[in-house]
């Protein structure tokens, strides 16, 4: 396993190969099930993101290894337009079938941070989900936390 | 858990999140499957006591001249340390010739530790050590009671070798002291740590006993969940129930919760959700077994139970299910075993 | 070929063979359409046990081919969701209200069958 990977995106194929890689990533650092599945259809939905918004763009995939636990992120940037009211574009609004039709509310509920960026020069989504090794370090690290 | 901010307080000379999440700065390594990697090298290392005794430690003819002395008397120190061990009644479920072979190893480990400031191999052994000893019960206050006897009987050998020269005896202190405690420390820690990840894996265990899915007829389920419910063990049956649903072609599941005292939002909604991911494998879920408690807790928690089907008891949930999968009603009386 | 759709007797039955792009679901969606009205079919099953992820656009997909086959006449039913799947779905949020879900395709057929028949029993 090695460092970060880059994929271009500008079309649907595009997006098929960027969940497949996540996925990949996401078995090969050991998330358990169903994880790389969360992961990959989070991916799916800020790359459609950048290809319906934006045209083109880039996902960046960054496998991280830390003594207690291990996770990936997922950073999408693109110079599109940049949305115009990111609170909306966030807010849960299924009664309108997904809001503005970005699927990132549902995007950050299947991982475990997610931050989103937008101005005139463009958008950035950077989303990471991690584990505790086990649950030890997970007790170990609620308790650290608490204190 | 949605944000950078749920991360754990990092240690003072940690690197930001940010820097460490950044390609290339981790170096990757392979995950090891078992949950004794809480102790990286970088860990212990933020724990020793005195840095100072490792930069000292090559060129340093006081401890030079210590270890050598340690390799030569060893014959006689293991023997001391082996019966202190025995007078101490210590390692009581240990035979004396495990008591010495074992002794053996950790002393030369011990004095290849003091010489080279390195406590890597003397960490593996301890930990490898505990893990031999911890299933026949060797207790904590005996692995540190056993340590420090080490550390009394060399400390006593260096008091009678340099009774005339007070000047040097404080000097190889100095030295003998940083390292003996570091070394009492790792053995310590290592124990503790194995003896954690053996209790975890047992708890582990135990969580998956305690969720069995059973199988009350062709293609009809049961899942009883007894005891307290956490994210995890949620997290875990969710797993258990899906899979088994599949393999088992399910078509009626019936979670009985009965013997589940207490439930918290999250629990709540994880219970939901498996109802629902259930249903989306084609699986209908009947819940039975709310105590009065859980049902006003889920009404004022706002959990949405309406596409939840509930049944009062698990004996009502069973009809229940037999009438969903086809099954006439009133031939149940197999299922009362499951009760227990 | 990503999706295999073959008649069998009154029903439609498309077998998707791997993941599937936008453009391809899209295609799906138009050809189910269409195919329906040529059949005359009074069922669909959909396999999507192939599908990695199944996200807001292939659900939005699904039930545009749910709800346009019954304006059309005829029932559809989903099959072979995975646990993984599943679970992704659900704590995504996503809309999945028309949807008629069965554990494989023999499973969807008798769940057609029950449809078809009129026979509205308890559906959870």
């Amino acid at each position: 396993m090695k460092g970060e990977v880059r994929l271009a995106i500008s079309t649907d194929a595009d997006l098929v190969a960027a969940r497949a890689q996540g996925r990949a990533m996401a078995q090969q650092l050991g998330f358990p099930r169903p994880d790389p599945t969360l992961i990959a259809t989070a991916i799916s939905e800020i790359a459609r993101n950048i290809v319906m918004h934006a045209g083109t763009g880039e996902i960046v995939l960054r496998p991280f290894e830390e003594h207690d636990r291990y996770g990936l992120e997922v950073v999408a940037i693109d110079a599109g337009p940049g949305i115009r009211d990111v609170e909306a574009a966030l807010r849960d609004d299924y009664s309108a079938r997904g809001g503005l039709g970005l699927g990132l509310p549902g995007a950050r509920r299947l991982m475990d941070g997610f931050q989103l960026h937008s101005d005139a020069a463009g958008t950035t989504v950077t989303m990471t989900k991690w584990r505790y090794r086990d649950e030890l370090a997970r007790a170990r690290a609620e308790r650290r936390r608490r204190a | 858990m949605n944000d950078r901010s749920d991360r754990p307080a990092e240690r003072g000379d940690a690197p930001s999140d940010k820097q460490r999440a950044r390609p290339g700065s981790p170096p990757m390594q392979a995950v090891p499957s078992s949950g004794n990697e809480g102790h990286d090298p970088s860990a212990e290392a933020d724990r020793s006591p005195a840095p100072e005794a490792r930069e000292r430690r090559t060129s340093d003819p006081v401890l030079e001249e210590l270890v050598a002395h340690l390799r030569d008397s060893r014959t006689q120190m293991r023997e001391e340390w082996a019966r202190r061990i025995s007078d101490a009644e210590l390692l009581g479920v240990m035979s004396d010739d495990e008591i010495f072979s074992e002794a053996t190893e950790v002393y030369d480990n011990y004095v290849d530790a003091l010489e080279t400031g390195s406590v890597e191999t003397l960490e593996t052994y301890a930990r490898e050590l505990s893990e031999r000893i911890i299933p026949r019960g060797v207790e904590t206050d005996e692995v540190l009671g056993v340590v420090l006897l080490l550390r009394d009987v060399l400390a006593r050998a260096l008091f009678t070798r340099y009774e005339g020269d007070p000047a040097q005896l404080n000097r190889v202190l100095d030295a003998y002291e940083p390292a003996a405690n570091r070394i009492a420390v790792v053995v310590g820690v290592s124990f503790v740590e194995e003896r954690e990840r053996v209790i975890q894996e047992q708890q582990q265990a135990l969580r998956e006993l305690s969720t069995p899915v059973l199988q009350l007829r062709e293609r009809l389920l049961i899942l009883p969940i007894i005891g307290a419910l956490d994210s995890a063990r949620a997290r875990q049956l969710t797993e258990q129930l899906l899979g088994a649903i599949r393999e088992r072609r399910a078509q009626v599941v019936v979670i009985d919760i009965t013997g589940v005292a207490t439930i918290d939002r999250s629990v709540a909604n994880h219970l939901v959700q498996t109802v629902e991911a259930s249903r989306l494998m084609g699986a209908r879920t009947i819940l039975t077994g709310l105590s009065s408690e859980i049902a006003q807790t889920l009404v004022d928690l706002g959990v949405d139970l309406s596409m939840m089907r509930t049944v009062g008891d698990l004996q009502g949930g069973l009809v229940e299910a037999e009438r969903l999968a086809g099954y006439r009603s009133g031939e149940i009386e197999d299922s009362t075993r499951i009760e227990t | 070929m990503s999706v295999a759709i073959l008649k069998q007797g009154d029903y439609l039955i498309a077998s998707i063979q791997s993941d599937l792009s936008d453009t391809e679901v899209n295609a799906l969606r138009h050809e189910l359409a269409e195919l329906v009205g040529v059949h005359r079919s009074r069922g669909i099953v959909i396999d999507v046990a192939a599908l990695d992820v199944i996200d807001s656009f292939v659900t939005r997909a699904l039930r545009a081919i749910v709800l346009t086959a019954r304006l059309r006449g005829a029932h559809t039913v989903i099959a072979g969701i995975s646990p993984d799947v599943a679970i992704a779905m659900v704590q995504f949020r996503l809309n999945l209200e028309p949807l008629r879900v069965a554990l494989d395709l023999d499973e969807a057929v008798v769940a057609l069958d029950r449809l078809t028949r009129g026979d509205h029993e308890d559906e959870g």
